[in-house]
């Protein structure tokens, strides 16, 4: 438990020094939507892995809903890079938020039941704070682009939507 | 009165059927309201008992609107257009299930 413990406060300084990072050296639009597109897939992996675990009927709508949605949201992140002749560029922010969250998957997969369920939606509460945070004070202030800009800010409202969600599901656990 | 009815000429019984269907929605209004950028818009609206509530999603992702007292709860896919109509007056508080951060508010006088 202790080690369950200690991987997650891990997994959390990784994000958090991934963004700080961020804010130091200054991303391009590549970049950016690579963090993005990343970020997003993150989100789709963690929520499968709860399709395949949960029996709570609450948290299988919640997960279906971040599958749906954050599908939506990287059709639209790559049909942009297209048009815009953009080629995401993996970098150290994108590489670190996938390392914490294959840290987090491995933690999850050793939970079952009820005690899964609390630690996959209140990992969604703390996920989604840190890439709100990450969209509001770094990415959509660093975009240059305008279309990716407003494609980002759009995601912004998405993700605060999902985390008023993730609140509620797990307000249940409480 | 059965016997009269009987005794309606056809014509005159279904001009009856058109009056009474006409009677009944003359005054009500379509009320549209369209979800973009994760908003409703316009958010607040008045209307009458009987007036139909029309929403049109032009976002990329799905949204619902869910009436807090559960008397509707309406799934809009990107693109969709439904609509409900109002059958009792007060003030109705809706929300998208998906987004809890999209409010609405529907004032209905008789």
């Amino acid at each position: 438990m202790a080690f369950i413990r200690m991987t997650g406060t891990l997994a959390a300084l990784l994000l958090a020094t991934g963004i700080a990072c961020a804010q130091v050296s200054k991303l391009n639009d590549a970049q950016i939507a690579h963090i993005a597109y990343t970020a997003d897939q993150i989100d789709i992996q963690a929520a499968q892995q709860a399709l395949k675990k949960t029996k709570n009927q609450d948290v299988r709508a919640f997960a279906q809903d971040m599958v749906r949605d954050h599908t939506a949201v990287n059709q639209k992140a790559l049909a942009l890079t297209k048009k815009l002749k953009v080629t995401p560029e993996e970098n150290s922010t994108s590489q670190s938020l996938s390392r914490g969250a294959a840290d987090k998957r491995a933690e999850l997969a050793k939970l079952s039941g009820a005690a899964f369920d609390k630690a996959y939606v209140d990992n969604e509460v703390a996920y989604h704070k840190t890439v709100d945070d990450a969209l509001q004070n770094t990415l959509i202030p660093g975009a240059s682009n305008s279309e990716l800009k407003d494609l980002l800010t759009t995601g912004l409202k998405i993700f605060q939507g999902h985390l008023q969600h993730a609140e509620q599901v797990a307000a249940e656990f409480k | 009165m059965r016997i009269s009815a009987l005794r309606l000429p056809r014509v005159g019984r279904r001009f009856g059927v058109l009056l009474i269907l006409w009677a009944g929605s003359a005054n009500a209004a379509v009320i549209q309201i369209k979800i973009e950028n994760l908003a409703f818009a316009p958010a607040q609206v008045s209307a009458q008992v009987g007036d139909t509530i029309e929403w049109t999603n032009a976002d990329f992702v799905a949204h619902t609107a869910t009436a807090r007292d559960g008397a509707w709860d309406i799934m809009l896919p990107p693109n969709a257009t439904r609509s409900v109509v109002l059958k009792t007056a007060g003030t109705i508080d809706y929300y998208c299930r998906l987004h809890p951060n999209m409010t609405g508010e529907i004032m209905v006088s008789k």
